[in-house]
C-alpha cells in the first residue's frame, strides 16, 4: 500500500459515517425512492378508497358484460351478445386500419412531395412547397372535419349514387360500395400459395444473385424475375382455375345498399385527412434527407461511371434514408396517435368505442388505462420495427 | 434543512387521507357560495344558453331552484355544459354538484354512478325520418342508418328495439347532440333518433323543420331527472326535496305570483308547513325554514316551469301527457312536508 501521508485515496480523513459522501448519496437515494413508492401508494389508495365510497365498482370483471350497442364498422366479428372487451377489440382493429393505410398513403404521398420539392422543373417545384406550407399550418383537426363535410356535402344521396362502374361500384353520401369478392376454394388457396412460393422464391434467387455479383461481376436481373413470379405465380394458379371468382354487386335497397362491402365515408375522411396532413411532414423529412448527402458523393458517382438511376439507387437514397428514418418514424407515431380524433366524426376507432365503454359502464378508470396501455403498446412497436428497420440501414463501419 | 424539508413532504403527503375529498357537498356549496350545475351542451327547452348567453330551460331551472332553496338568489348557479360522455365522470369526480342534463334513470346508473333525486320528465325515445321517404312507422325502418348520440340509453335501446323486432340497421353514433342533428341534416342517416322531447327540440334545428316527422313508436321509458353523487345523504336531501317542494307548490296551488300573500294569508296547515310558518323542516335539512317558500318566490311551482319552458306556450309545444300532477291523471307526486 501507498504510504504518503497527504495522498488523496487511501489517507482520506476519518469522518463519521454522516458525513460520508457514500453513506449519504445512498441515504437520499433511499429516501427519495421512498418518498416517489409514498406518492405512488397515496394515489392509488386514495383512488382505491373514494371508488369504495361511492359504490364504484373497481377491477376488469366488466370487459366480459354484454355490451348492447352496435359499433359502425366492425371488421372482426361483433355478434349482438359481443362483451365490453370484444367491443374495445373492434375499436383496436379500426385504429389498426386507419393507421396502417394513414401510414402507407403518407408514405408515398410524402416521399413524391418531397422529391417534387427538390425537382429542376419550376411548376413541380413550387406545388410541393404550396402543398407542404398549405396544409402543415391548418390544424389537423379542422382538415378532418372540411374532408368529412366536404364528402358528405358533395355526394348524392343512395338513390342517386354515383356509379363510375356502372352496377359494380356506388359512391354516395353512405361510403364507397364495393362488390364482395368470392373466390373458388382451388381459385383462393391457389393465389394466397402462389404468392407465398413466389415471394419465398425471389427471396432464393435474390440472395444467390447478389452473392454471384460480388464473386464474379456477373449481373442478374432479379427485379424483373421477381416480380414475374410474384405476379405471375398466382395469376397463372387464377387463371388454371378457370378464374373461378364471383362478384357480389351491392344493390339498392329501401334506404342504403344492400350488400357489397361498404367503405364508410368517416373512414375515407380520416384516412384522407391523416395522410395528406402527415404527408407535408415527411416531404420535408424526405427533402432533408436528400440534401443532408453532400453533392460530392453524386459528382463521384457519376465519375465512377454509375449511370443516374443507379446513382440515386445506390449512392444517394442508401445515405439518404440513414438521416430520413428516425424522423420518419417520429411521423408514423404521430399519425398513429393523432387518428384518436377520429372521435370527432363519428369513426368507431379506439377511443370513441371506448369512450361509449366508458360511459355505459362507468368503468373511468379501467378504461382510460386500456386506452394508453394499448397507445403505448402501439406505439412502441412502431418504434421497434423502425429501429430495427434502421439499424439495417445505417451506414456498416468497417 | 433538506432532510427537514423533505420529512415534511412526507409527512403532509401520508396526511392527505382518503376522506379530504369528501367533505359534505351542502357544505362545500355553502362556503363556495354557489351551486356547479352540470347541462347539456344545448337543448333547446331544457338547457340552452339564450342569445343573452344566459342558461335557460327545465333542467336549468332546477339547478336555480335549488340555489334559491340554498341562497334564496336564483343566480347563485354556475353551469358546466357537459356532453352524454362526460357527464358521470363529471359528477363523480366532484367536477360538478348536480348533474340536471335530461339523464335517464336506469338501474345500474343509480347504483353505480349516483343517485336519481326525481323524474323532471318522463319522456321516451322515439324516430325522426324526412317526410319525403313516405314512412309511417318505425316497423318500415329495416336497412336503414340511424344517427345517434353514444354513451346514452337511446344507443342502447336502438341496438335492443332493432333485434327484438328483427330488423337490420346501420348506427353512426357522435359524441355531441349537435354534431348528430348536422350529420343528419347533411344525410348522412335516414333517421335520427333520441328520447321524444329531443326530436321536438333538435327538429327545430334543422335547415327546414318541416320536412321532417316524428314517428309514432315510443320504444322505451326514459325518464329523466336531476343526479347526485353516492354516499352523501345531505346533499341528496335538498336536491331531492327540492324536487318535491316544486311538486307540492303545484299540487296547493302555490304560484309564483301567490306566494308572498299565501305565506302572509294562508290557514291551511299543509301549506304553513310547506312554507316554513310551522315546523323545522328546512332546518332540518341543512337549509332555512323559508327554503321552500324561496324556491317558488324565485322560481314558480313545476306547472309553471314546465309551461314556460317546453309547454303548449313555448316553441316546443309540447302537452303535459304523463307529467301531469298524479291528481289530473299524470304520474308527478310527490310526499307531503310533514
Amino acid at each position: 500500500m501507498a504510504t504518503k501521508s497527504d495522498g488523496p485515496l487511501d489517507a482520506a480523513p476519518r469522518v463519521v459515517w454522516y458525513n460520508d459522501p457514500l453513506w449519504r448519496g445512498r441515504f437520499f437515494q433511499a429516501l427519495t425512492l421512498l418518498a416517489v413508492i409514498a406518492v405512488a401508494w397515496t394515489i392509488v389508495h386514495n383512488t382505491a378508497v373514494n371508488l369504495e365510497r361511492r359504490n364504484i365498482a373497481q377491477g376488469f370483471g366488466f370487459l366480459s358484460t354484454t355490451a348492447g350497442f352496435d359499433v359502425a364498422q366492425a371488421a372482426i366479428d361483433f355478434p349482438k351478445d359481443a362483451s365490453y372487451g370484444r367491443a374495445i377489440l373492434v375499436g383496436l382493429v379500426n385504429t389498426v386500419i386507419v393507421a396502417v393505410s394513414g401510414v402507407i398513403f403518407a408514405t408515398i404521398f410524402g416521399f413524391l412531395v418531397g422529391i417534387g420539392r427538390l425537382s429542376h422543373n419550376f411548376v413541380i417545384s413550387r406545388l410541393a412547397t404550396a402543398y407542404v406550407e398549405l396544409l402543415r399550418n391548418i390544424p389537423l383537426l379542422l382538415q378532418i372535419f372540411f374532408w368529412y363535410f366536404a364528402v358528405l356535402g358533395v355526394l348524392p344521396a343512395p338513390r342517386q349514387s354515383l356509379e363510375p362502374i356502372g352496377g359494380w361500384v356506388f359512391i354516395n353520401n353512405r361510403g364507397l360500395y364495393l362488390p364482395e369478392f368470392h373466390f373458388g376454394a382451388f381459385a383462393g388457396w391457389g393465389i394466397v400459395g402462389g404468392l407465398v412460393f413466389g415471394l419465398v422464391v425471389s427471396w432464393v434467387i435474390r440472395r444467390w444473385a447478389r452473392i454471384r455479383q460480388a464473386e464474379t461481376g456477373a449481373q442478374f436481373p432479379s427485379g424483373w424475375v421477381s416480380l414475374g413470379l410474384i405476379a405471375g405465380l398466382p395469376l397463372a394458379l387464377f387463371a388454371a382455375s378457370g378464374f373461378d371468382l364471383s362478384l357480389v354487386a351491392p344493390r339498392k335497397s329501401t334506404f342504403n345498399l344492400a350488400g357489397g362491402i361498404q367503405v364508410i365515408p368517416e373512414l375515407i375522411a380520416l384516412v384522407l385527412a391523416l395522410s395528406t396532413y402527415t404527408a407535408s411532414f415527411i416531404a420535408e423529412v424526405v427533402r432533408a434527407g436528400i440534401l443532408a448527402v453532400s453533392h460530392g458523393q453524386t459528382e463521384a458517382a457519376r465519375s465512377l461511371g454509375l449511370s443516374h438511376g443507379h446513382t440515386l439507387r445506390l449512392v444517394v437514397i442508401p445515405q439518404a434514408m440513414r438521416v430520413i428514418i428516425p424522423p420518419l418514424t417520429n411521423q408514423y407515431l404521430n399519425l398513429t396517435k393523432n387518428s384518436s380524433l377520429a372521435v370527432a366524426i363519428a369513426y368507431p376507432d379506439l377511443v370513441s368505442v371506448g369512450g361509449i365503454v366508458l360511459n355505459q359502464s362507468g368503468q373511468a378508470i379501467e378504461v382510460i388505462v386500456i386506452w394508453m396501455a394499448i397507445y403505448l403498446g402501439t406505439s412502441v412497436a412502431t418504434a421497434l420495427i423502425m429501429n430495427v428497420y434502421n439499424q439495417r440501414m445505417a451506414i456498416v463501419e468497417r | 434543512m433538506k432532510t427537514k424539508f423533505l420529512a415534511a413532504t412526507f409527512g403532509v403527503l401520508m396526511g392527505t387521507t382518503a376522506t379530504a375529498a369528501l367533505a359534505g357537498t351542502l357544505d362545500d356549496v355553502k362556503n363556495k357560495g354557489f351551486v356547479q350545475c352540470g347541462v347539456s351542451q344545448g337543448l333547446p327547452g331544457f338547457s340552452q344558453p339564450d342569445s343573452a348567453g344566459n342558461w335557460a330551460g327545465l333542467d336549468v331551472d332546477f339547478c336555480r331552484s335549488i340555489a334559491s332553496a340554498i341562497f334564496n338568489d336564483p343566480t347563485k348557479v354556475k353551469f358546466t355544459p357537459l356532453s352524454a360522455k362526460e357527464r358521470f365522470t363529471a359528477l363523480q369526480s366532484g367536477e360538478i354538484d348536480v348533474l340536471s342534463r335530461n339523464t335517464t334513470w336506469t338501474m345500474s346508473r343509480d347504483t353505480k354512478m349516483g343517485k336519481f333525486a326525481g323524474v323532471m320528465y318522463y319522456d321516451g325515445q322515439g324516430f325522426m325520418v324526412r317526410k319525403s321517404l313516405g314512412i309511417t312507422s318505425a316497423k318500415q325502418l329495416g336497412g336503414a342508418s340511424v344517427c345517434t348520440n353514444t354513451g346514452t340509453t337511446t344507443e342502447l335501446n336502438l341496438a335492443d328495439w332493432f333485434r327484438s323486432n328483427k330488423l337490420d340497421y346501420k348506427v353512426v353514433s357522435f359524441e355531441k347532440s349537435e354534431e348528430v342533428v348536422k350529420a343528419y341534416d347533411a344525410g348522412r342517416c335516414d333517421v335520427l333518433t333520441t328520447d321524444a322531447s329531443g326530436l321536438y327540440a333538435e327538429r327545430l334545428k334543422l335547415t327546414k323543420p318541416d320536412e321532417h316527422i316524428v314517428l309514432p313508436e315510443i320504444i322505451s321509458k326514459e325518464p329523466l331527472g336531476p343526479m347526485v353523487r353516492q354516499g352523501d345523504d345531505a346533499w341528496f336531501n335538498v336536491v331531492k326535496w327540492t324536487y318535491f317542494a316544486l311538486l307540492n307548490a303545484e299540487e296547493m296551488g302555490v304560484t309564483k305570483a301567490n306566494a308572498e300573500e299565501t305565506l302572509a294569508k294562508t290557514e291551511n296547515p299543509d301549506i304553513k308547513r310547506f312554507l316554513g310558518k310551522d315546523g323545522s323542516f328546512g332546518v332540518d335539512i341543512g337549509l332555512t325554514n323559508a327554503w321552500a317558500f324561496q324556491i317558488v318566490k324565485n322560481m314558480g311551482n313545476y306547472g309553471e316551469l314546465f309551461e314556460k319552458n317546453i309547454g303548449t306556450t313555448s316553441p316546443l309545444k309540447i302537452s303535459r301527457g304523463v307529467n301531469a300532477l298524479w291528481t289530473k291523471g299524470g304520474l308527478q307526486y310527490a310526499p307531503p312536508v310533514r
